[in-house]
């Protein structure tokens, strides 16, 4: 039976994100995982900037925080001159997909042996709800009061795709955390790409689709039935690539 | 063991880091300074160290960022438009105190200006690395030798304050060879790495973090810290050499290729009978004020500021000192153009016999 308690790698404090924001359950999965594996010393969180960088007021292990979309470029720093770290980067959208996409795709080719949890929520949380470029086609933000529209802001990219079309990737999955079903498999991922990347295989990437009552101005109920009818029909959750070396059953 | 080798000033910078304990680095590629990326890219790996070509100057200095944050001395190399692009993460460093160095080879500016050698980069240097306010020592030697020595010693000002440190160089110094000994490798153990850092190598069984990050009442307090530590600078780490300075009744102002140049000047110009003396600037943050504040100006009649630049950059610097006492004179080259010993000669000349303030 699981146990529902606080993590143990969280502190004892108040979440700092909104009601209803999948961010505290992804962040509360990361920590599972890390305990399970026992490496609460020896992980590094590597802290982006956006609502992702709340995770500065409570995370409870080692974390570096960083410029915005740089974190695949500070974490290779990190893990090229120490190795034997557990060390992973938390990302949301606009920090990964736009500001940060050269650093992401690079890091990813390069097969730099960490983890990047990419939380998608398709929109700048932090900054008040604008566009973000994994914004569906339609979606209303403060950038986009009419609704994206791909003539002049182009289509939500598809960052799964993309990294699994590249060598050296490992294991790249998506998963969708509006569902119980969907929290187990996220786990699941999560707890493989670190065994992954602790057994020195390289890059890991693990997208999770999580949402935003506040900007989406949907109750958390609702963001969660919007996710089933139009998040995962564009981005649809799985595994893109594992090329990771199969326990023995 | 100290050695001599005849090597090409940004090969000397590399190896010099390299003995001076550097163990990652990162960069992107731009003239005049490759040679320091390449020679590292074998170098580092030797000594069981890390080379990054990162995908841009954005993302190697966050690379450096990582790397220091970890307690590795870490360091990147680029030229002016580089340095631009690394302003971001050079404010990064400063904010969440992370030692590192920063080596600026600079080129002809401003925007992609030329890759020749010019001193264009003095005001970004000094006054503004990056946003934020805040600033890095900036050491300019004029040698290869004397790069060597600050090189080697970079990361131990770096560690002191932990904060970035900055050496500034043209193209013509990264480029040309010349003797140098170099010093013996620094060894380092796990014990010396920073009780700050996020590295366990060092025994620390406690949660850290590192953060660019504050809330404003503690920002404030940062700001404060970094403000005593500049003014700390001032008084105890300004390094200049002064030269024929004591009966000179002008004085010639330059850093880096620009003070060889004008060396070269006050000799000659000694030997027609002008008493011509130099200040050279060695950091020009903090700047030497008290060289210039200080000197007789019931003797001295001018002072010329000589930089491979123009507008001289410097020359607000040396103002605020000379608080109008003399007339100050500026000459340069700029824009890839080399200064050379007539123009600079010929320059002086026409300021000592009867030239007006050109400001």
């Amino acid at each position: 039976m699981p146990e529902y308690k606080r993590s143990n790698m969280i502190a004892d404090k108040p979440s700092g994100y909104c009601p209803g924001c999948l961010h505290s359950l992804a962040t509360r999965l990361i920590s599972d995982v890390i305990c399970e594996l026992g490496q609460e010393d020896n992980s590094l969180n590597v802290i982006s900037v956006g609502c992702s960088a709340l995770n500065i007021l409570y995370w409870g292990g080692d974390f570096l925080s960083v410029a915005h979309g740089r974190a695949p470029a500070a974490a290779t720093g990190v893990k090229r001159t120490n190795p034997e770290r557990l060390v992973f980067a938390y990302q949301g959208d606009g920090d990964l997909a736009a500001i940060g996409l050269a650093e992401i795709m690079s890091a990813a080719n390069r097969g730099e042996n960490f983890t990047v949890i990419f939380a998608n929520n398709q929109t700048y949380g932090m900054t008040g709800g604008q566009m973000a470029p994994t914004t569906l086609i339609g979606q209303k933000t403060t950038t986009t009061v009419y609704g994206r529209d791909p003539a002049t802001t182009g289509y939500p990219l598809k960052m799964c795709e993309l990294i699994s079309q590249l060598e050296a990737p490992r294991f790249v999955a998506r998963y969708a955390l509006n569902t119980p079903k969907g929290v187990r498999e996220a786990r699941a991922g999560i707890k493989k790409a670190f065994e992954t990347q602790m057994k020195g295989e390289g890059f890991t990437f693990v997208e999770l689709l999580t949402n935003c009552p506040t900007n989406w101005k949907l109750s958390p109920l609702d963001t969660l039935e919007y996710m089933n009818t139009n998040t995962i029909p564009y981005f649809k959750p799985g595994v893109y690539k594992d090329v990771t070396t199969k326990e023995a059953e | 063991m100290s050695e001599k080798r005849f090597m090409k000033g940004n090969e000397a910078i590399a190896e010099a880091a390299v003995r001076g304990g550097c163990r990652f680095f990162a960069g992107y590629p731009i003239t005049p300074q490759n040679e320091i990326p390449e020679y590292l890219s074998w170098r580092l790996p030797e000594v069981g160290g890390a080379f990054v070509q990162g995908e841009s100057e954005i993302a190697s200095v966050n690379m450096v960022y990582g790397a220091a944050a970890m307690g590795t001395r870490a360091m990147t190399s680029s030229s002016g438009p580089g340095i631009s692009l690394k302003a971001e993460g050079i404010s990064y460093l400063a904010a969440a105190g992370l030692p590192a160095l920063i080596v600026n080879i600079s080129r002809g500016g401003p925007g992609l200006g030329s890759i020749q050698p010019a001193q264009s980069d003095y005001l970004q240097a000094t006054k503004a690395l990056g946003h934020g306010g805040f600033h890095a020592m900036v050491f300019a030697p004029n040698s290869a030798q004397e790069a060597v020595d600050i090189i080697y010693d970079a990361w131990e000002y770096a560690e002191r304050d932990r904060n970035p440190v900055m050496v500034l160089m043209d193209g013509c110094l990264g480029n040309i060879m010349e003797e140098v000994e170099l010093p013996p490798m620094k060894e380092l153990n796990d014990e010396d790495v920073p009780y700050w850092s996020l590295s366990r190598r060092n025994g620390r069984d406690f949660q850290g973090n590192i953060t660019p990050i504050y809330t404003e009442a503690i920002l404030e307090g940062v700001n404060i810290m970094a403000g005593e530590m500049y003014k700390d600078w001032q008084e105890n780490d300004v390094k200049v050499e002064e030269f024929m300075v004591d009966d000179a009744e002008y004085v010639i102002v330059a850093y880096g290729i620009a003070s060889r140049v004008s060396k070269e000047a006050v000799l000659t110009l000694r030997s027609e009978g002008f008493k011509v003396g130099l200040i050279r600037p060695i950091t020009l943050f903090p700047f030497p004020k008290k060289s210039i504040r200080n000197l007789d100006y019931n003797r001295v009649k001018g002072i010329i500021d000589v930089e491979m630049t123009i507008p001289a950059q410097m020359r607000e610097d040396i103002e605020l000192q000379v608080m109008e006492r003399c007339p100050v004179y500026e000459y340069g080259r700029s824009g890839g153009v080399l200064l050379d010993d007539d123009g600079v000669l010929e320059a002086v000349r026409d300021f000592m016999t009867g030239g007006t303030d050109n400001a």
